[in-house]
């Protein structure tokens, strides 16, 4: 997904002289095409993030479009400030892209684990938060972010995830994707959960459940009317990140469901990872699994909450 | 080396005077202020505008224009009665500082006209002036960059950041003014957070570094005429200043860093004693 991404700054610096890319203290080699032919274009500003974005923030009031990637901890915990008052209170173009997202470091322990980066961004006005599930919504997306107003925050996922988005489905950044129709329940999915998230709803279906899948690529602005549409035939709705239960795509849910005064009750949970941190180490798989961010706890919660 | 240990022996001119009083009476509307932020830096500001930066108030985002960010946003109301002065804002706004719905508060946002950046939290306004030169470079536009930093906001970790990134990138269209009161919120910049030797250290960072006299108006005029100091550096312009300066009981005293609750008693003594003796 990082290597999509990337590649496409690369096509979009190649086709518009507007766009800039920023790191930090990268891998040796990455972009390195980029540097080589668009050297006055590409810059690697070294282990100092804030003042990368404020920069970034001064180049985007200029005109530019500036594309910055670092893991997603130090862009979004470190650099809160920068991002809220350099880039959002000037609305400035800048695409923030944030490598691995959710506990994809789990091998590296709790210093890397962005499984509050969701919450930290969605908070601050103008900022737009996407999640892609795979590296072909990448490339849907990414050509989309050139023109859109304001700051961008981009949570890459691991790498080589499954492809599980569809090239048939149009992507429109902002619009929720139904990925399956569904009666009775609706499970609400952002970045790779989409995968979890689709597996799960398989396993319900061979169980007798009816159940539909929404992919919430873009957790803010979140599609509020897709969201309710979606919910409105279903008597149960759960939402799966990897992200804290606190303040992501669950608590977005949650907030748009306690104003939307269902006339009949719904059955509705959050599976993410609860409040704590996920400081053991592992893979991105055993954390998620440890947390239950799984396709078997998805399966039980949204039998358990049809049942009762 | 300039005459830089005695700031204090500077008398003020009639103009240095009148801007002042512009500050108080700007501070009396709103009955709060960092008078002693904004007395520090009337001098820099003064010559900044009068002769070195260059703008058009009718078009405050014109293209060609120098870039002047005021990274110590709490020094603001000695920046809104320039930018009243030049005709960026009407002299009016002045007298609504801080009241609901006013344009002008107690710091400054990039929405008022002359204003580039909104700033007021520390350490912001080197990172994105450093953008802003960057760009400059890239594009040979001929503008400058100019941000005016405080002396505790040189205690930010990005201030440093961005310091060496704009060693690294040569830019000599950035100049950054240090508005050295040598006092900040709490106490003596040196009892805080001791930032000697100061001058070294942006030398050491990078930069083509001059000290002057912040409240000489001819020296601060004759050291930025002739920009970049050391060719191809960004410029520091070490600016020894007095906090306060220009009112006996103003002066180093960490009372007015920000006062609020000002009274009519107090714009009338700040007043008669920014009269002419």
């Amino acid at each position: 997904m990082r290597q999509t991404a990337l590649q496409l700054v690369y096509e979009l610096a190649k086709a518009d002289r507007r766009v800039l890319f920023v790191g930090s203290d990268l891998g040796v080699g990455t972009l390195e095409q980029f540097k080589r032919e668009m050297p006055d274009r590409f810059f690697m500003e070294g282990v100092s993030e804030a003042s990368i974005v404020g920069m970034a923030a001064g180049l985007a009031m200029e005109g530019r479009v500036v594309y910055i990637n670092t893991i997603a901890t130090f862009l979004t915990r470190r650099c809160f400030e920068q991002i809220v008052l350099d880039l959002c209170l000037h609305n400035a173009n800048v695409r923030l892209i944030g490598s691995g997202g959710g506990v994809v470091y789990a091998p590296l322990g709790s210093t890397h684990l962005a499984f509050d980066d969701l919450a930290i961004l969605r908070s601050i006005p103008r900022m737009t938060v996407v999640a892609p599930c795979d590296a072909e919504e990448m490339k849907r997306l990414m050509p989309q972010t050139l023109d859109w107003p304001g700051p961008i925050y981009i949570r890459l996922g691991k790498g080589g995830d499954p492809i599980v988005s569809s090239a048939a489905v149009p992507f429109v950044l902002g619009k929720a994707i139904l990925a399956k129709p569904g009666k009775d329940a609706l499970i609400v999915t952002t970045g790779i959960t989409l995968k979890t998230g689709l597996d799960a709803a398989a396993e319900l279906g061979r169980q007798g459940l009816a159940v539909a899948v929404l992919h919430m690529h873009t957790v803010k602005p979140l599609d509020t009317a897709m969201l309710l549409d979606s919910a409105a035939p279903v008597s149960v709705v759960v939402t799966v990140e990897e992200h804290t239960v606190i303040g992501g795509l669950g608590g977005a849910v949650a907030e748009a469901f306690a104003e939307a005064n269902f006339r009949t009750p719904k059955r509705f949970k959050r599976i993410g990872i609860p409040d704590v941190f996920p400081d053991e180490f592992g893979s991105q798989a055993s954390l998620m699994a440890r947390h239950g961010v799984n396709t078997e706890t998805v399966v039980s919660t949204v039998r358990t909450l049809f049942e009762s | 080396m300039n005459s830089i240990a005695t700031p204090s022996d500077i008398d003020l001119d009639d103009r240095s005077r009148e801007l002042r009083k512009l500050v108080v009476r700007t501070i009396a509307a709103g009955r709060r202020g960092h008078l002693g932020a904004a007395f520090s830096i009337v001098e820099i500001l003064r010559v900044l505008y009068d002769s070195i930066l260059r703008y058009d108030p009718s078009q405050p985002r014109w293209p060609g224009r120098d870039r002047f960010i005021l990274s110590k946003g709490h020094g603001c109301v000695a920046l809104y009665v320039m930018l009243a002065e030049k005709g960026f804002i009407p002299t009016d706004a002045l007298w609504n500082f801080c009241k609901n719905g006013a344009l002008l508060g107690g710091h400054p946002e990039h929405a008022i006209p002359g204003v580039e950046a909104s700033t007021g939290s520390l350490g912001h306004g080197l990172p994105i002036g450093l953008g802003f030169a960057l760009n400059a470079k890239l594009t040979a536009g001929q503008h400058r960059v100019f941000v005016l930093v405080g002396d505790g906001e040189c205690n930010e970790g990005s201030v440093w950041e961005s310091a060496m990134c704009a060693a690294k990138h040569r830019l000599s269209n950035l100049t950054v003014l240090v508005d050295y009161n040598k006092q900040q919120s709490y106490g003596t910049t040196a009892e805080v957070l001791d930032l000697e030797p100061l001058a070294d250290k942006w030398r050491s960072f990078g930069f083509g570094v001059v000290e002057v006299n912040g409240h000489d108006v001819a020296e601060l005029r004759n050291a930025l005429t002739i920009l970049p100091r050391v060719p191809d550096r960004p410029t520091a312009l070490i600016c020894h200043t007095v906090k306060g300066k220009g009112v006996e009981f103003t002066e180093r005293n960490l009372a007015w860093h920000h006062k609020s609750k000002v009274t009519d008693e107090e714009v009338g003594l700040l007043l008669k004693a920014l009269e002419p003796s």
